[in-house]
Parts: C-alpha cells; structure tokens; sequence
C-alpha cells in the first residue's frame, strides 16, 4: 500500500464521485423559481380574513393618530378665536375629540397587537409544522446528506426570521403606507403645492429602496447560509463530545468554529452596514425635502396665499410623513432577511422524497394462516445509492412465510443493503453500472405477499416489517416512551412482557424510577448493551409480520445475546425473519443461511448442509467456532 | 424533555446584563461614541421645530425674504447634520456588534467543549444550541437598540421635557403628568413579561431538541413507521411555544395601549390649555406650535419605552440563559492536587482504590465502581470483563478522565493522572469508543486526529492497516473522502474499524478500546486481531470485551461485578476458576464449566 492510493481515484471512470458543487455541501439546495413568493402566499393564505381583520384595526388606529395636527390646525384657526369671541365650544370639541382619540388610539393598538399576534404565530405554526413533517417525510438518504444541523438552522434561525418579519416588518409596511397614503392626502388637502412637492420627493426615496433592496438580498442569502454552518458545527461537537474530549479536539474545534463564526460575524456586520448606508441617504432627501417646502410655505405665507395654521400643519405633518422612512428600512432588513430564509425553506420543501407515500394504497391481503408471517420476494431487485458506495446487481429471492433467514457475509457484502431494502428505508434502484451502460430503469420490486413494498400504506408497512439496527438511539423522555415507539397504543403490561421476554426487565426496574425513568436525567445511564435490548423490546412490541434484526445484538455480552435467542426462538416462530449477524450463534435458530459477497448471494441453504460443505459458509463457521475457544 | 425551570428567586435586570461587560467591552469607545452621536442626531431633531417657531414667529410674520432664507438654510443644515449623524451611529456599531455576538458565540462553543462529559449527559444538545443561536441573537439587538435607545429616548425625553418647561411651565408639567402611572404600569407588566419571554425561550430549546433527535433517530422513526407520532409530539411543543407566544404578545399589547394613551390624552389636555392660553394672549401661537410640535416629537420616545423594555427583559432573560451555562466550571479549573512524586515500582496503569459515583447522582445511591484495584504491567494489555451495564465503560471513562474518580488514584507509570494536564494525558492515552464518532471530515483527517501533527501518509496507512480498513481506498476519494455527519453514510464496521485507525495511529504508549470490534464480521475481526497483537505488544492496553476472540487479545483478564473487580487471571485460568466469568463467555450454566473449556 502507497501513500499515491490515498490521492483521489481521479483516473477512475467514477459517477459516484459528489459533482463539484454539491448542492448539499455548500447547502444551496435548489429552490425552484417562484416557490419562496408561492410558499409565503400559501401561508398567509388560510389567515386572509383575519389579515384584513388586523390590517383594518391597525387602519383605524393610524388614522385616529394621524387626527392630533388636525385637531391642532383646527384649535388655532378656530377655537382660538372662537375661544377670544366666548364661544367656548370649538374648544371644548378639541379637547373632547383630542381625548377621544386617545383613548380609541390606545384601545385599538391593544387589539391590534393582539390580532397580529394571533395570526403570526398561526403562521409561524403552520410553517414549523410544514418543515418538520416534510422533513419526516424525506427518506434516510436525505438526512444522510443534509444532517441534523442544517434542519435545526431551517427551523430555529430560518423560522425566526420569518418571525421578525411578520411580528415588526409587516406591521412596519402597513403602517408606512398607510402613514404615507394619509399623509400626503392630508397635505395635499391642506395644500396642493406643498403636498405635490412633498410626494414628488418621493420619487428619489423609491429608487434608494429599491437599490437597497438589491444589495441586501445578496447579503442575507449569504448570512442564514453562514448561521447554518455554524449550527451544523455546534451539533457535531456537542454529540460527539467524548471523541472530542478524548482525542483534544478542543483547540482544532476551536479554530475551525473561530472561521466559520467569523464567517457568520463578517456577512452580519455586511447586512448592519447596508442598513446604515440606507438610513443615511433617505434621511438626506427627506431633510431636503422638508427645507424647499418649507422655504417655499414660508413665502407663500409672506404673499399672504396661504394661512399660517395650514403651514403649521402642514409642516408638523411633513416631519411625520418621513418618520415612517427608516421603519421602511426595518421592515425592508426583515423582508430581505426572511426572504433569504425562506428561499432554503422552501428549497428544503421542494425536496420530493425518494421513498414516496403511495397515493392509492392497496391493503394487504388478510393473513393466511393463523401465524404472523408472510412471504416476502425480490423480483429482479437491484440497488445503487445515489451517491456511490455499495451496489447490488439484479437478483431473485424468496423467503416463505415463517422463515428466519440468516444472512452472513463480510463487512460492506451487501447485507445492511438488502435489509434497508426490505424495511422500505430505500426503494430499487437501477444500479450506476446499469445505469449508464444499458439506461434500464427497471429496478424490479420488493412484494410482501405478493403486494409491492411501494404500493402499501405506511400503517400497513409498518405492522408488517420492523427492523432493528445496531444503532440503538434512545429518544428524550421515560424508558418506556422508548419502548412504546413499537406500539403506542400498548399497555404498560404488555409493555412489561415484551421487556421480560427480551431480558431487558430486570435492568429497567433496576433503574432509579424503573420504566419511568428519564433517559436524559439523573442516574438514567444506559450502556449501549442495554440501548439494545431496549430496542428489542420496541420491536416485540411491534408484533410485526417480518422481522428484520441488523446486527442488533452487537453490544450484547454472551449471556445477554443467549438470552436474547432463547426469546427470539420462541419470538420468530410463524414471524417471517431477516437476521444480520456476525456472530454466528444466530445461526442456530436460523432455518436458512444467505451468505453474499460484493452484494451477490453467494451461498443459500440450510445451516447444517452448509456447514457440512466447503464452501465460504463452512469457512466461516469454523473460524467462529474458533473464536469461541 | 430537558427544560431548565426559571429560577425563582427574584433579579436585577440590570444586574444580569451587567454581565455582559467583559464581552462588550472591547467595543466600547465605539458603542459610547455611538450611543453620544445617537443623542446628538435626537438633540438636532429637537432643535429643528425650535427653528420652525422663529421662522413662523419672525420672518414669516415679519415678512423678511432674507430671514426665511436663513431659516430655510438652517433647516437643510441641521437636517444634513441629522441624517449623517443617524448613518454615522449604525456605521459605528455595525462591525462591534457583529464581533460581540461571535466573540460571544466562540466562548460559549470553546466553554462548551472544556465543560465535564457529565455536563453533557444532562444538557440536551437543542438547548445549548438555542443558547449559542436566538439568545446571542436577542443580545445583539439588545445592544444595537435598546441599550442605546434606552438612553437615547431617555436623554431626548428629558432635553425635551425641559424645552417644554422653558417654553411654558404651566403646559409642561401638564405633559409630564402621566409619567408616574406609565412607570408604574411598565414595572408591574415588564416582571410578568420577563417570566412569559424566558418561558418562550426554553420551548424553543425543548423544540430544537426534538428537530434534532427526529433526524438522529430517523432511522427508528422511519423503521416504525411514527413519523406522524413525532409530528404530534412537536405539534403539542409548538402549540405550548405558541401559547407562551400570544401571552407575551398580550402583555406587550397592555402596554403598548397605556404607553400610547396616556401621552396622547396629556398633549390633548395641552392643546386645550395652550388654545385657552393663547386666546388669553398670555402666549404666542408660534410658541404653542412649537410646544406641541416638541410635544409630538417626544412621542414616539415615549412610545417606543415599551418594547424597548420588553426586548431588554428578553435580553436579560437570553443572558441568564447564556450564563447559566458559562458559569458551570470547566475541567480544567478546581485546586491542582498536591503532586505525588512517581513511584518507580508502579509501572503501567494502575488503578487504587477507586471508586466512583456520578456526580449528578441521587445522593445516597451505591457507587457504580467500587474500590477498584488493578495494575494493567507495561505492555501488558487487559480485556475487561464484565455482564452489560456492569460499569465497564464507565471505568475505561475514568482513565483519559472524562470523568473524575470520587475517591481513590489512577496512575499512569506512577504518575497520578489528576496531576497531568489533560492535554497531556489524553495524549498518552488513545481511545476507540463503543459507539464510532466520526467527524465532518476526510477519512483520513478523521484517522489523523488521533496523533500528534507530525503524523503523516505513512502512519495513517499503518494505522488502517491494523484496523483492516483498506476498504477507505474504494471509497470514491480514498482517504480524502468526506465523512458526514457522524459518518453516518458509513457502515457500522466500517466506522468502528476507522475509529480503531484514530486509536492505533498516535502509536499511544496506553490504549483504552471500548468493546472494539463488536461490529465486525469473524474474519476481519481475526484480521484486526492479528495486528492488533502486533501493536499491543508494546503497549499497555485496557480492552473491554464481550466476547472470547476479543478476550484473547488480552495477557490477562480482570472481572468486573457489582461494582468490583471480581477477579484477575488469564483466560483460561478463570474459566476454569470462575463460575461467573464461565458464565459470561460461555452462556452456559455455571454448572456446565468444565464443558465449556
């Protein structure tokens, strides 16, 4: 072996090799055009009536605010004189009308916010909801590829952003137009003149939006793919803390985490900077604006063609009409924000799972005998991962109904494969070999009792075929939650009987607070032996029609996995079971033996008449023996 | 679920954001220089009605061209000086604030990795990322707005106050009449929001929990089919997230509508003097524009108090949240022991007296090791036997000191291993754990991670070697293939065998190897055992076995029972010795020993 076999097989004709670019790797998964405007519709849609509901609450309370200058206009026009004249009336109006619009002002913010809330969180429920069921939809080799981290980033940091924007932004934007619409019809009744300048002033401000716009929606895309990878380093240090620990990981972790939030601090200082450029200049045109008119309104005053109460309100007026101008600003900063954000949502949404729901289900036929088992056939079945690795070429088998089948064969021979593809974590594919000599895109199928994997309904799926792997990953909450993912429906005794029988009782009421215990809490330590054992539990519990075991035992000590094959004895029989083991004493209570090399089934027979042979099966099972010593 | 509970006892919001000094203190000349050009930019706005008044008071009335050309030139002056003013705080800030939300990050991250293994068993993994994610988020905000608003407002309310009272007393303190119940509603409001915000922010920990385990256990979720049945989990989740949300909402909804009456009925309440006192002749209209104009200008100050105090509750709670984590003490502070001088004849590891208790166990609970002594020779590699859940990992734990001991020593070639440093130690002692972690990295930096940085092409071929993990060169970049997510795209064999490669490749002068090769088939297992002899030749190894092929890598065996080291020997001296450890290897009956040999 030489150092040059470690360089990339670039002379190989390889397709399994990532493109260049990988949309996974730089976390830029095609969003198809038009889908984040599509997906903020499909949202808001439901919430139309209660949106105009909200937008009408915040309408009448911009427009009893905007009566205060009004009011002031009228107080000195009229009531002053009025008042001078002892008539005491229009004044007492003004206070009483000043009073009452204060009290509705209050009043129907109160409401407003109220509302806005109510629709905002609905929104924000919906879409939570929308990323994590289609995120359970996805099939495994999704996950495989876009890890934990970059889906926490979708819908922690991606959500809230939306969050920001529908919680200030969208209350800005209603507010800045309508401020804006109210104000220079206001302005323009006080004044044609003065109101035609103020909303022609207008015109620059719209070209700095828009500029803005532009700029910041590059920054922002660029920001929530920052904050992701950051996130997706957080969750791999913090879940493999002990290798991290173990093998000083610190210091590298350190540096590699110092760029990455570098990254994150240098896009979001970007995104602040934007902003300031933009305050600055539509503060500058809107000041100017304010001088020319009034310049202009002071002259007029002078020629005696316009009343010096018009001009003073005309000018506290202007003062507001360019007030709403930075919250445009905010409220642009959110949209852009979310507008990035809502982009990776969406492309995460339009991701189509490999592994589809049918859509008209069939059944499965009743079962035939009083046993739980079916029969299960691959029909011309081949299998190529996506991303390269391991293939299995076409081939045949059929497994009777109540068989344990033992399945053996070296480390990558194919057997995880052939197992995944039986539990419907993968459906057929045309290998990549097949793929690109013959384009045959038949991949053939995998029947249980004679109903295609594909065609039948999860529930169903489920109750016929249950695996376990090695992998015994514990969710937060009791043991018995853990074990109740078998059945949730299950009672507690029977819950209890499907640990008893797997030899897993006697730990679990060892524990501080027996089933109850919490997983993640004090004294709820579980060795990894134990992790499996609870997993054999759950799937008893499941009571499935074929059960697939992948190396579930591999933590086991001796006795534990004896024990776990005296129940299993008793378990499978009339079950239809797939058992994956490198320790052979599975054998023993295996009715048949498939030993595959390179994804091929290279052996296939009774265990006796193997062993008895020559072959790869009797090599092995010797070997084994040998081990035992 | 996880969460923390909201402690209790009554706090200073001021006290708990002055925390966050030490990280904003490097930024400060600008975040003060920033917060004095903000006043400065509120100040210029409140002169520019000032000078609306005596254009409209003079020239105006007075009918001078010049001086309302002046007033017009003032005007565009002091609105120029106002919006570079307002761009020159955000330039200001905008980098500082980004590099304290990083620096703030990166210590939480760097804290993080240096907190106990035990740290981690009880924290799930969503809460501390909710920490280093929105909570740093709120803080940022916090510091960009609200603590220079607060001031800022503050400041500009009170300028604007006393240009009130200069202008007319009487309509002054007429406008400042409902400062005290706006105080007081704010107070009493902003203590029930705090509870609700910190709330919200530990069920969006509790709901980052759960995203993350729906992937980490998608294989278990798809396999029984309960996608549906975590979608309800997280629906119930985000339905109470939803709950705390529109509670919140409500409180801010209470103050914003007495933030926005009271002010408004106390300018109403003005105007009506001020038009009395005009008609009176006791004051111009000019000064009452300009008064009501100062009066208008102040509210959206006045306005604005409310959620800039909601956004500092929820920035004090972000920082509790921040802290509780920064506060727990990292492994490498608490008192240096006392050195013990190395004991030449206790070479090896050895194991004295150690017992050991998790720390976060219920107070009177046994020990999981107790008393432990055993002396693994120099070059001498133990298997550690035991039934599952008897402790084993748990001791191999104690030697790199994941965890402490409660009592007793572990010594390295005498050596007490609390008086090394960790990086040291865990430099001498390699690890391969139970359950093989890779990282988002190339095979072979995944395998190089276990050596010093001087190891190159030639010790990571040794090490897959030994480890029979030649598949990597299939692989479609060979060793510079990339590894997900917990290598999650690899078999299990095949990760545990790199992660074998990570243990042999720094050639460690003392090997711990948790359960090994439990995912490997017969014959790569007798192919990794037979170079693992050659390595453990002249290494001092602790291996913890299930299985007799793995037992025989071992010179001896040590039987861990109840806690206890039941017994040491060879292989097949206890076999023959030792109905339990028979037992174990076997799976036979004690009575049925002699068969088993």
């Amino acid at each position: 072996m030489t150092a040059a076999t470690t360089a990339p097989a670039g002379g190989k004709p390889d397709d399994r090799r990532p493109a260049p670019g990988d949309p996974f790797d730089q976390d830029v998964l095609p969003t198809p055009p038009g889908a984040t405007a599509a997906l903020l519709r499909s949202l808001l849609a439901p919430m139309k009536a209660r949106v105009a509901v909200t937008t009408l609450l915040l309408l009448l309370q911009q427009a009893v605010v905007q009566a205060g200058p009004l009011l002031v206009a009228y107080a000195i026009d009229r009531a002053v004189p009025a008042f001078r004249a002892q008539d005491h009336g229009p004044l007492v109006a003004v206070g009483a009308g000043y009073l009452g619009c204060a009290l509705a002002a209050g009043a129907l913010q109160w409401a407003f916010i109220a509302a806005a809330a109510r629709v905002n969180q609905d929104v924000l429920l919906d879409l939570r909801g929308r990323i994590f069921r289609h995120a359970q939809a996805l099939s495994v080799d999704f996950h495989e590829r876009y890890t934990s981290g970059r889906l926490i980033s979708r819908s922690t940091t991606d959500v809230e952003s939306l969050r920001e924007l529908l919680d200030e932004g969208l209350q800005e934007l209603v507010t800045v137009v309508l401020s804006f619409v109210y104000i220079s019809a206001m302005l323009l009744w006080l004044d044609l003149g003065l109101g035609g300048v103020a909303v022609a002033s207008m015109v620059p401000l719209y070209a700095l939006v828009r500029l803005y716009q532009r700029r910041a929606a590059r920054v922002y895309r660029a920001r929530s793919t920052a904050i992701a990878a950051v996130i997706v380093k957080f969750v791999e240090t913090m879940n493999g803390i002990r290798p991290v620990r173990a093998f000083r990981r610190e210091a590298a972790n350190d540096t590699d985490f110092g760029r990455l939030n570098a990254r994150h601090e240098r896009t979001n200082g970007d995104a602040l900077l934007e902003m300031a450029r933009y305050v600055t200049g539509s503060r500058l045109v809107a000041n100017t604006a304010v001088a020319a008119i009034v310049l202009w309104g002071a002259y007029r005053v002078a020629d005696g063609t316009l009343a010096l109460g018009v001009l003073a309100a005309a000018v506290l007026y202007l003062r507001r009409l360019y007030d709403p101008i930075d919250r445009l600003g905010m409220f642009l900063n959110s949209y852009q924000s979310a507008a990035a954000s809502l982009e990776k949502i969406a492309g995460l949404l339009a991701q189509t799972p490999s592994v589809p729901e049918p859509v008209s289900p069939r059944p499965l036929p009743p079962a035939r005998s009083e046993h739980p088992g079916r029969e299960v056939v691959f029909d011309g079945v081949s299998f190529g991962y996506r991303t390269g690795g391991e293939v299995l070429p076409r081939f045949d088998l059929t497994l009777p109904a109540g068989q344990t089948v033992a399945v053996v064969g070296s480390t990558g021979a194919g057997k995880s494969t052939l197992a995944k593809l039986l539990a419907r974590f993968y459906d057929p594919s045309p290998s990549s070999q097949l793929r690109s000599s013959r384009g045959d895109p038949y991949a053939g199928r995998v029947l249980l009792d004679g109903v295609d994997l594909r065609d039948l309904a999860v529930p169903d799926l489920r109750r016929g075929v249950v695996m376990v792997t090695q992998e015994a990953f514990l969710f937060s909450g009791t043991v018995a939650d853990n074990i109740a993912i078998g059945r949730p429906e299950a009672t507690r005794a029977e819950m209890e009987q499907a640990a008893k029988e797997i030899g897993a009782h006697d730990f679990i009421s060892a524990l501080p607070d027996g089933y109850d215990t919490d997983v993640r809490k004090r004294g709820g330590r579980i060795s990894a032996g134990q992790r499996q054992l609870v997993a054999f539990a759950r799937a008893l519990l499941a009571d499935p029609a074929v059960l697939i075991l992948d190396e579930a035992t591999s933590s086991l000590d001796v006795p534990g996995e004896r024990a776990v094959q005296r129940a299993m004895a008793t378990v499978l029989k009339g079950r239809t079971a797939v058992v994956i083991a490198h320790r052979l004493s599975t054998v023993e209570i295996a009715d048949r033996v498939l030993v595959m090399e390179h994804g091929r089934i290279v052996e296939d027979g009774e265990p006796a008449e193997l062993i008895a042979g020559t072959g790869r099966f009797a090599q092995l099972h010797r070997a084994w023996r040998d081990s035992l010593a | 679920m996880a969460t923390t509970p909201a402690p209790a006892q009554d706090r200073s919001v001021v006290r708990t954001l002055l925390r966050l000094w030490p990280y904003v203190r490097p930024v400060r000349a600008r975040l003060f220089t920033a917060a004095f050009v903000a006043i400065l930019a509120s100040c210029v706005g409140l002169v520019i009605p000032l000078v609306l008044k005596w254009m409209v008071d003079g020239p105006v009335a007075g009918r001078d061209p010049a001086g309302v050309w002046l007033g017009a030139l003032y005007l565009l002056l002091l609105g120029f000086a106002e919006a570079l003013l307002f761009g020159l705080r955000r330039w200001l800030v905008a980098r500082p604030l980004s590099r304290v939300e990083a620096s703030m990050r990166a210590a939480l991250y760097r804290h993080l990795q240096r907190l106990p293994v035990s740290f981690h068993d009880r924290w799930a993994s969503g809460q501390l990322l909710s920490r280093g994610t929105t909570d740093l988020m709120l803080l940022r905000m916090f510091l960009a707005f609200p603590l220079t608003f607060l001031l800022v407002n503050g400041v500009t309310i009170l300028v604007g106050v006393i240009i009130m009272l200069l202008q007319d007393w009487t309509l002054g303190l007429v406008i400042l009449g409902p400062a005290v119940p706006l105080l007081v509603t704010c107070v009493f409001f902003e203590k029930r929001y705090a509870t609700a915000a910190r709330r919200a922010q530990d069920q969006v920990g509790d709901l980052t929990t759960v995203v993350e385990e729906s992937v980490l256990g998608i294989r278990i979720i798809k396999g029984f089919g309960r996608h549906r049945s975590q979608a309800r989990a997280f629906r119930e989740l985000s339905h109470e997230l939803r709950g705390t949300e529109l509670r919140k909402a409500r409180l801010l909804a209470t103050i914003w509508g007495v933030i926005v009456t009271l002010p408004e009925v106390a300018i109403g309440a003005a105007l009506v003097v001020g038009a009395v006192q005009v008609a009176d002749g006791d004051l111009s209209a000019g000064t009452l524009v300009a008064f009501l104009s100062t009066a208008l200008a102040l509210r959206w100050p006045v306005e604005s108090i409310g959620f800039l105090l909601a956004m500092t509750q929820e920035a004090a709670t972000a920082t509790e949240r921040y802290f509780e984590v920064m506060d727990e003490q990292t492994e490498e502070a608490g008192p240096a022991p006392e050195s013990v001088p190395a004991d030449p004849r206790d070479r090896g590891l050895r194991f004295h007296d150690v017992t050991f208790r998790y720390p976060d166990a219920p107070p009177g609970s046994p020990p999981v090791l107790r008393d432990i002594n055993l002396h693994i020779r120099p070059g001498e590699s133990m298997a550690l036997v035991g039934t599952t859940g008897s402790g084993k990992t748990t001791l191999t734990a104690l030697v790199p000191r994941l965890y402490e001991v409660t009592s007793g020593r572990i010594t390295l070639d005498g050596v007490d291993i609390t008086t090394l440093p960790r990086e040291a130690l865990r430099a001498k002692v390699a690890v391969a754990f139970e359950e093989p972690t890779l990282f988002s990295a190339t095979v072979g930096d995944n395998v190089l991670m276990g050596a010093g940085d001087t190891a190159g092409p030639d010790a990571l071929e040794r090490a897959l070697a030994v480890a029979q993990a030649d598949f990597v060169h299939d692989l479609p970049q060979g060793t510079a293939t990339q590894v997900g997510e917990q290598g999650l795209s690899l078999s299990g064999g095949q990760r545990q065998r790199i992660a074998l490669a990570r243990a042999v490749v720094g050639q460690p002068e003392f090997l711990v190897l948790d359960d090994p090769l439990s995912a490997l088939d017969v014959h790569t297992e007798a192919a990794v055992e037979a170079a693992l002899r050659q390595v453990l030749a002249d290494t001092t190894a602790l291996i913890v076995a299930h299985r007799p092929s793995t037992v025989l890598l071992a010179d001896r065996v040590a039987l861990l029972s109840g806690g206890r080291i039941a017994a040491v020997g060879t292989h097949h001296e206890l076999l023959r010795t030792n109905a339990e450890y028979a037992y174990l290897m076997s799976g036979a009956e004690s009575g049925r020993q002699e068969e088993a040999r």
